[in-house]
């Protein structure tokens, strides 16, 4: 039931342990977002996460929060990077420990597809070339987004 | 005393990471702020805090343009976000 965000890189293994704590014999799904290499603009060399300090702990701890309630997760964490990373590095990580793999799996996706859009991250990539480009939101994961809000879960 | 803070491409656009604004009872909602903003910055504040995606926060909150402010509340205006 935890949160971090950091700009050090993490051990997802050092994660795992963390969110499973003492819990044994539940379901547990992670989820791990990696630095891609290639956007519309071009070939990525780093990509730099500006973050809203405050706000984003907050965010983050009430999307938990709201998917524990709704699935009856026994277990969350979720880890956020921020500042400059470099190609293939892990940005987000996001585990989910449940009684059984339907909660575990729904509640790391909802956690994951509430955070694009309504946690305070912003993303710019820097190209090869030395360009440096916001990237856009996409509608496709406000979509995403809504759709949890019209299922019943 | 309200604190007013930018983030991502409304911060580079305005050169501002963040302000503090007088209150006065006649700025009663963010709509007000931003049009006081606007006022005071001109053509590139307009540009930058009329964009019809920005996102208004009040107190690390996500808010309609019309919801009311208070003296002391810490406001911020930013694009969409693009974490994860």
């Amino acid at each position: 039931m935890t949160v971090s965000v950091q700009q050090q890189a993490f051990d997802i293994q050092a994660q795992y342990e963390l969110l499973l704590g003492s819990r044994a014999g539940a379901g547990v799904a992670t989820f791990t977002g990696y630095v891609r290499d290639l956007s519309e603009g071009g070939t990525v060399t780093a990509l730099e996460l500006e973050h809203y300090p405050g706000m984003t702990e907050k965010v983050l701890g009430e999307i938990g929060a709201s998917a524990e309630q709704r699935f009856g997760l026994l277990g969350w964490r979720i880890v956020h990077r921020f500042g400059l990373l470099g190609d293939q590095e892990a940005i987000v990580w996001v585990g989910t420990v449940a009684d059984h793999r339907t909660e575990a799996f729904a509640g790391c996706q909802f956690i994951m597809d509430s955070l694009k859009t309504r946690a305070p991250f912003w993303k710019r990539e820097h190209l090869d070339g030395g360009n440096a480009l916001w990237v856009k939101s996409k509608a496709e994961d406000l979509d995403r987004e809504l759709a949890w809000q019209e299922k019943q879960v | 005393m309200l604190k007013v803070r930018f983030f991502s491409l409304i911060r580079e656009a305005l050169d501002c990471e963040e302000l503090d604004l007088e209150y006065a009872p006649e700025l009663i909602t963010l709509e007000e702020v931003k049009s006081h903003l606007i006022s005071k910055g001109g053509d590139l504040w307009q540009e930058a805090l009329r964009q019809p995606n920005v996102v208004h926060a009040l107190n690390h909150r996500v808010v309609e343009p019309s919801h009311p402010i208070s003296d002391g509340d810490e406001i911020a205006f930013f694009p969409p976000m693009t974490g994860g």
